[in-house]
């Protein structure tokens, strides 16, 4: 499917819980999110919402060491360094991931996110699956309580502080430290193999079972090449389109701009900006719920 | 007539004013009583929580209270040498010379830097020598944040204190020389203690600068919501735990934000007033 240069997509950035309460209110016609609605938040909303997983990205870990170019680390060591139960580099617990590189006696400084934010809560909700302290000291969600480190606002906040701290460790959405090519620990994964965050380890997390309407995460895959903290980001759109006056062609609008980004062309404008394609699997289920999209009950066709 | 109109017009600018002021503490009111009700006045202002996760959801503003109070008072304390310098400088020592001009001049641009500027300069040029000075590990903090407010507040408690010190009448420091005190002795017994007030006020409004300032501080403190341990540790202050979490709040967190808002609203007021009263003071000796 081709792009349609006629038609004309405003998106604003004003982040996910921001877009969530413009649908709510239907002052835009859809909101994206890296963190799918939780049964609570589907209630609230003005009508039946469905989740349109558009691509992948993951939650890399960069750091910055001097003469340190390969790091690697597990989901338990991550918890036990925001935790604040780790705060040497030298630590031995670190060293044991790493035996062949030699680690500076210098404190740990954790980075994370002051600002609400979908890369928090797919971080926390991979310590939370991997690490039984994690999920019950800190929990998973968009802000957390932190009891160690320092906080910055935004990817690019956190990357700034990371990149000019020696010893610095922060989480980053994957698509903003690939293009910054920034030094990235590899992870291990549940399998037990050490992973970079590439595009390919990302899609390859997305190779489990996918229920139906799409709402997974998909942090700490089965698949022997995934990368463990990946994640689904989401367009958010009412099932029924003839709310608030709508009228047909606006529906039909929408369903056109769906199937453009889950097409073979849309999903590679997405690997063009570090974003991870689908996998067949994730673009059927998509096929199905779009096709779902009605307006008052009559289908879309275009 | 016309003067009627400009009348007119004076009138309705200041109304306008007025107006707006009105339509900040009704919004700020407003906005922040659903967080007073659920937390009480009080209770509000001396819990140190700040918990956002649903399940354990709660919000008190003393860390930032005190983190606020505490970056704002050091640097107060960082910038009287050098601001009563430059002061003692331009309004004693080469009052009416085209040195002093050249320095007023420069202090004053010192005040029209936007504050990312000096955001940045701490974040590049003052944090590794920070870190160098052993104070943490990694730059960000209470100190960090204090000495870049000192240097941002100088020009706002210098230049009001030029003022008042230039203002101390010759009469008195001339009886003082034709006694035989030496300059030394002039100013520390009668320009310092004339000017007294005035220079005491000019540091109360600079004190309510610091105490504001945002960008910089967010950029500098390190945005923990703890209570600050001490001049290392690090933390957030009011405005900073504003900007960097209004975007995505909602429900009683945007609530309790604004109600930080209202509170540092409030000081800022009060701040204002006591300068204020404090020069009226100095105006009628």
């Amino acid at each position: 499917m081709r792009a349609n240069e006629d038609k004309t997509v405003n998106y604003g950035a004003i982040g996910s819980g921001g877009g969530i309460r413009s649908l709510r209110d239907h002052s835009v016609d859809f909101g994206a999110s890296d963190a799918f609605l939780n049964e609570e938040e589907i209630m609230t909303m003005n009508g039946e919402v469905i989740h349109i997983a558009t691509c992948m990205g993951g939650v890399v870990m960069a750091y910055t060491l001097e003469g340190v170019d390969s790091l690697r680390l597990s989901g338990r060591l991550i918890s036990d360094i925001y935790l604040g139960k780790i705060e040497k580099w030298n630590d031995p617990r670190i060293v044991i991931e790493n035996p062949n590189i030699k680690l500076p006696d210098l404190d740990i400084t954790p980075v994370y996110r002051s600002d609400g934010s979908g890369t928090t809560f797919n971080f926390s909700e991979y310590l939370s699956v991997v690490s039984p302290e994690w999920s019950r000291v800190m929990g998973k969600g968009k802000s957390l309580k932190w009891p160690a480190g320092i906080a910055a606002k935004g990817n690019p906040g956190v990357a700034g502080i990371v990149q000019q701290t020696e010893g610095a460790i922060g989480y980053i959405g994957s698509e903003y430290a690939l293009t910054l090519r920034l030094p990235t620990a590899k992870l291990k994964n549940r399998a037990g193999n050490y992973v970079d965050a590439t595009l390919e380890t990302i899609s390859a997390a997305a190779n489990v079972r996918l229920p139906d309407n799409m709402r997974a995460t998909i942090t700490d895959s089965e698949d022997p090449n995934a990368y463990p903290i990946s994640l689904f980001t989401w367009i958010l759109v009412y099932k029924d389109q003839s709310y608030d006056n709508r009228t047909y062609e606006e529906a039909q609008d929408i369903v056109e701009l769906l199937e453009y980004v889950i097409s073979p062309d849309g999903q590679k404008v997405a690997a063009q900006i570090n974003y991870a394609p689908l996998s067949e699997q994730a673009l059927e289920k998509n096929r199905r719920l779009i096709e779902q999209i009605n307006y008052g009950g009559l289908p879309i066709t275009p | 007539m016309k003067d009627k109109i400009f009348r007119f017009l004076l009138f309705f600018a200041a109304l306008i004013i007025l107006l707006l002021t009105a339509g900040i503490i009704f919004a700020l009111v407003s906005r922040s009583t659903e967080a007073f009700q659920e937390y009480g006045f009080w209770g509000f202002i001396t819990n140190p929580e700040w918990d956002p996760r649903p399940a354990t959801e709660e919000y008190g503003a003393l860390s930032f209270i005190i983190g606020t109070l505490y970056t704002a008072f050091f640097a107060l304390f960082l910038c009287i040498p050098f601001s009563l310098s430059v002061a003692l400088f331009n309004g004693e020592y080469f009052k009416g010379k085209k040195i002093s001009s050249f320095v007023r001049s420069i202090v004053d641009l010192l005040a029209g830097i936007p504050s990312i500027v000096y955001g940045l300069w701490g974040f590049y040029a003052i944090r590794p020598l920070v870190i160098d000075l052993g104070v943490n590990a990694q730059g960000f903090g209470i100190f960090l944040s204090s000495i870049v407010l000192a240097i941002m507040i100088i020009p706002y408690a210098s230049s009001l204190s030029t003022e008042f010190i230039s203002m101390v009448p010759n009469k008195l420091k001339e009886g003082a020389y034709s006694l035989g005190a030496t300059q030394l002795e002039v100013i520390k017994n009668i320009s310092l203690p004339t000017a007294g007030s005035g220079i005491v006020a000019s540091y109360i409004l600079a004190l309510g600068r610091a105490l504001g300032e945002t960008m910089a501080v967010t950029m500098l403190i390190g945005n923990t919501d703890r209570i600050p341990k001490g001049l290392r540790d690090t933390g957030n202050t009011m405005a900073s735990v504003i900007a960097n979490q209004f975007g995505e709040a909602d429900g009683l967190k945007l609530s309790s934000l604004i109600a930080i808002g209202l509170l540092l609203f409030v000081i800022t007021a009060i701040i204002n007033l006591v300068a204020k009263l404090v020069m009226k003071k100095v105006a009628s000796i």
